[in-house]
């Protein structure tokens, strides 16, 4: 299967993509391309210009602030899975990295492009909902943080401006008191996540006080399961908390799972990471 | 079309490239390199694996116009003076092998997986495989084969 025909221009900084993007009709920034060429394979995407931004060097990093890691954009999911920063401070992050597709996904799949792609199946928006990250914007006005929860819109949809460059990403570096799980169920090797759940807790004298707790897959957007985290500060126990789950869900129904399934695993999945949660 | 420069097997090509061919398709259909086999066509079985700067990937889901300035190893550029590369002999040793589909992206994704230093394990070799399929489900010997050479076996 061969994409489409389309223009092709070479990012040679953010500024230069950002100025593409407002010079091109119809363009699409080409991070490491595992998203968008298999949907221009199909057709299902048909840009008329990709702006290749796979050369900008100065996006990849991780790097220790205050309170937060931030994360380039551009940094291949192989190097989140790798840092050390994040396996110190943020390990759910570089976890979920290492669940992404397979490793030839990951040597060329990046941490923005795979956000950017807004895939309510993919594993690493539902893990920076659940942390409550930030993804900052660049464009012609300069930077702007948007919070997780207002960054996807829908199925493959982002707040994204046209004219915007998602630069990076930050999560919170998480203390002694905090655990996390990312929890998947997939039926085949290397495929996406029929449901998956990021689970990141805050734990006193061995009970969970609250959870921040996000579904993948589980609408058209990754979505926190409020149910269950109301639930969890009320006191709940995990049983009850988890069987909330699905609540305000509405999962879809493919050759995967049906949407009755889904929320069976929602329920089963958010138990599971909850207890791994707790003593993580 | 785009000019492309690139090493092969450690040889530099150079050519103009229509950005949406394939990665795959330079190296099979411009560089005669017809080692890399399509499979799926969908990023999901490995036949066409090949180290791109040393790393697999999956040459159906890169463009070649992504690939300018780099450094690709295909099947046929793991001998070197007529010996077989260390996995290459393994896979002949352990007969991890039937029709040889998948064989070429299955030795370059295992060439990459031992030199990333994550063969540690048989899990971790059925895991690090996960990218490839092998359709005469022929897995027991091609992990074999991959634990040899890492030194796990």
């Amino acid at each position: 299967m061969i994409p489409a025909a389309f223009d092709y221009e070479v990012a040679e900084s953010t500024d230069h993509a950002i100025a593409l993007l407002g010079a091109r009709e119809d363009a699409k920034l080409l991070a490491g391309g595992h998203s968008l060429l298999p949907a221009m394979k199909l057709r299902l995407s048909r840009p008329a210009c990709l702006i290749d931004v796979g050369r900008i060097t100065d996006l990849s990093y991780v790097l220790e602030e205050a309170d937060s890691i931030a994360i380039g954009a551009l940094t291949r999911h192989k190097d989140v899975t790798a840092a050390a920063l994040l396996r110190e401070h943020c390990p759910i992050v570089s976890h979920a990295a290492g669940q992404v597709g397979d490793p030839q996904v990951r040597h060329r799949g990046t941490i923005g492009g795979s956000l950017a792609h807004g895939d309510p199946a993919s594993d690493l928006p539902a893990v920076i909902l659940a942390l409550h990250g930030e993804l900052v914007a660049r464009g012609p006005a300069g930077d702007r943080a948007i919070p997780a929860r207002e960054f996807f819109t829908g199925v493959f949809q982002t707040a994204l401006a046209p004219e915007e460059v998602l630069v990076e990403i930050r999560v919170p570096k998480l203390g002694p008191s905090t655990g996390w799980s990312y929890t998947k169920m997939s039926r085949r090797a290397q495929d996406w996540a029929t449901v998956a759940v990021a689970a990141v807790v805050e734990r006193s004298n061995g009970s969970i006080e609250r959870a921040s707790v996000a579904l993948a897959n589980m609408g058209a957007t990754p979505i926190q399961a409020t149910a269950t985290e109301k639930a969890i500060a009320e006191g709940g126990s995990i049983d009850d908390a988890s069987a909330l789950a699905a609540e305000g869900t509405e999962p879809p129904s493919d050759h995967a799972a049906s949407a009755d399934f889904r929320a069976h695993l929602a329920r089963v999945l958010t138990k599971r990471a909850l207890e791994e949660a707790a003593t993580r | 079309m785009r000019h492309v420069a690139l090493m092969a097997n450690g040889v530099r090509h150079e050519l103009e490239v229509e950005p949406r061919e394939l990665l795959v398709y330079v190296l099979r259909e411009r560089l005669g390199l017809t080692g890399t086999n399509v499979g799926c066509d969908t990023s999901s079985c490995g036949a066409c694996t090949v180290l791109v700067n040393g790393e697999a990937v999956k040459s159906c889901t890169m463009l070649g116009v992504q690939a300018d300035g780099t450094e690709i190893t295909t099947i046929e550029g793991l001998a070197t003076n007529g010996e077989l590369h260390a996995v290459q002999q393994a896979f002949h040793d352990h007969h991890a092998l039937q029709c040889g589909y998948c064989t070429p992206g299955m030795v370059l994704a295992a060439v990459s997986l031992i030199d990333s230093g994550a063969a540690t394990d048989e899990a971790a070799i059925r895991e690090g495989l996960e990218g490839n399929l092998c359709r005469c489900t022929g897995y027991h010997n091609i992990v074999a084969a991959v634990a040899d050479v890492a030194g796990v076996a």
